[in-house]
């Protein structure tokens, strides 16, 4: 082992990064767990009130429906987005200029600024000028976004749009590093396209489709812009997801207690669901090869 | 490969440049020719929206707002994020997966959650409506984003390197700078791009983090596009500026895409 790694921590690697991350990610949610226990009446005056914000979060329905509906928007979404991307990446071609084309053109909805997208789709629905509302009336369907059907629909294929691009490139660059003798043994065993799937590639995705999963699960249960945008939460509540709620409490009725408390939750929520992650993605991270072992 | 495996992906990439295609076409539209129908080829082509944009200090100051925090949020992100997935790859230390993993988890955070305690932060110390704030805020998720990418590229580079440089009496910095960057060239770009795209991207925190001096251009769109009558065809050119950036970078790193967007968790 060399000289200045015998002699410096690893800490000192990770200060700097750790202190900007203790700043911008654990400080604010210092901040939020403080609201959540406070009463305020304007100024910098606090007074501890407890678990009173967490019981009226806690039994206020509206929270339940947030959360609810943001579950069922992140489950649609992964239903619908991963077996599609899966789907797409089976089929590309290997190598080539058209893969690379392919590549980058299904990469720039990802890297399109949310609030473009969301202007984008408003437009794409507009009847009478809509790219989206026409081409279904010329199919004979009408498109009505006074329908709360409409509106998942539409903001389930904006998601679709935006994202599923993302699933197909991490698949594709796992499959593509499957090793062609695979295959060959495969093909002498004269096995099947499902089996080729089931028994060579899926399990060679585990990482890749735990970590779109996660990403695309979290993306979604907390999306905010696009249906700011699209559908301002509505008709009535119906598309008014966790992130717009706690928007709507915290930002404009500027109630930071009960801002505090559903943050919190929502907080835990999040901690919960990456949780279970965790077995999947890190094991698997190929941590096998410790280079220099540190005693710290 | 086989050309019928491609039908799939081809027609989904089809699919997917429609909506952008569209974009692309009404921005191009004068208010006139909008009037009620649907078009899919501008009648009279006109760069008027551009124009308009390119020439209004409320308009262009959205987009130079963003590229100043932009830059800003990538130099601390990357300057930060180099040492920290050195340690992450190099070392073995006690709560080495949980830390690594807990990094994942902040790229995870919710925006919403983050944005009260922000607005009073940077109300209190005064850094309201700066870059500085935006671009600060925004490294909750670049910084532990450029981490994991550049530990996979990191990790890439044998070890024998860092032994034969302390052998040859290199310090620390002296490793970094003349050794180990330029091994990890490709890793800078890649992890800088990410941050560059998703600080970019973002509208909640940007949004809400400034009034006037620092908006960027996300905040002026849903300022346009909030009254009744709004210039749908000047919010679509606003939308195409917006995009660009995007579209050349994703060019410029065609081949390390996927990379990134796994987080470094496929070559």
């Amino acid at each position: 082992m060399h000289q200045f790694n015998q002699n410096t921590k690893p800490w000192l690697y990770l200060l700097p990064a750790f202190m900007v991350l203790f700043l911008v990610g654990l400080t604010p949610i210092a901040f939020v767990v403080f609201y959540s226990l406070h009463d305020t009446f304007g100024g910098n005056v606090f007074i501890w009130v407890g678990h009173q914000w967490y019981e009226e979060v806690l039994t206020s329905i509206s929270f339940y429906e947030a959360v609810v509906r943001s579950l069922c928007f992140a489950l649609l979404v992964l239903v619908v987005q991963i077996p599609l991307g899966i789907v797409i990446a089976l089929r590309m071609p290997k190598s080539g200029v058209v893969t690379t084309i392919i590549i980058v053109l299904i990469s720039i909805p990802i890297l399109t600024p949310t609030i473009v997208v969301g202007y984008l789709w408003k437009a794409m629905i507009q009847p009478g000028t809509g790219l989206l509302y026409q081409s279904l009336l010329g199919i004979g369907v009408t498109l009505d976004m006074n329908s709360p059907y409409w509106t998942w629909a539409v903001l389930l294929l904006m998601d679709t749009w935006h994202w599923t691009g993302l699933v197909v490139l991490l698949c594709y660059a796992r499959l593509r590093a499957i090793p062609s003798p695979y295959y060959q043994a495969a093909a002498i065993d004269s096995a099947g396209r499902w089996a080729v799937f089931r028994y060579i590639q899926l399990p060679r995705l585990k990482l890749v489709l735990a970590i779109a999963i996660l990403i695309r699960f979290m993306d979604s249960f907390t999306l905010y812009t696009e249906p700011y945008v699209i559908t301002r939460g509505g008709p009535g509540v119906s598309t008014t997801f966790l992130s717009h709620e706690l928007v709507q409490t915290g930002l404009i009725q500027f109630d930071l207690g009960k801002a505090g408390a559903m943050a919190v939750m929502y907080f835990l929520i999040v901690l919960l669901i990456s949780g279970v992650f965790y077995r999947l993605i890190v094991p698997a991270k190929g941590l096998s090869k410790p280079s220099l072992e540190a005693n710290v | 490969m086989n050309t019928r495996y491609s039908v799939v992906p081809l027609a989904f990439t089809l699919l997917v440049m429609i909506p952008i295609y569209w974009l692309f076409t009404l921005s191009l539209q004068g208010r006139a020719d909008a009037t009620g129908s649907l078009l899919l080829f501008p009648a009279n082509p006109t760069l008027d929206n551009f124009k308009t944009i390119l020439s209004q200090p409320d308009w262009y100051m959205g987009y130079v707002n963003a590229l100043i925090y932009v830059t800003i949020n990538v130099l601390i992100s990357v300057c930060v994020a180099v040492p920290a997935a050195y340690a992450f790859s190099r070392f073995r230390f006690r709560g080495h997966a949980a830390l690594f993993f807990g990094l994942l988890m902040l790229r995870m955070m919710v925006p919403a959650i983050l944005l009260v305690p922000f607005v009073q932060i940077f109300s209190t110390i005064d850094l309201i409506d700066t870059h500085f704030a935006v671009a600060f805020a925004h490294c909750y998720f670049t910084v532990p984003l450029a981490i994991w990418i550049l530990e996979g590229f990191i990790s890439e580079v044998p070890v024998e390197m860092d032994e034969s440089a302390a052998i040859d009496g290199y310090s620390v910095f002296g490793f970094f700078r003349t050794l180990l960057l330029p091994q990890i060239a490709t890793g800078i770009a890649v992890a800088a791009f990410f941050c560059f795209m998703f600080s970019w991207i973002e509208f909640l925190l940007s949004n809400a983090l400034t009034t006037i001096d620092a908006k960027p251009f996300g905040g002026i769109m849903t300022r346009v596009g909030s009254v009744m009558s709004a210039n749908v065809q000047l919010l679509a050119a606003a939308g195409v500026l917006g995009v660009i950036p995007g579209v050349i970078l994703a060019i410029s790193i065609r081949h390390h895409l996927a990379r990134g967007f796994s987080l470094g968790r496929v070559a």
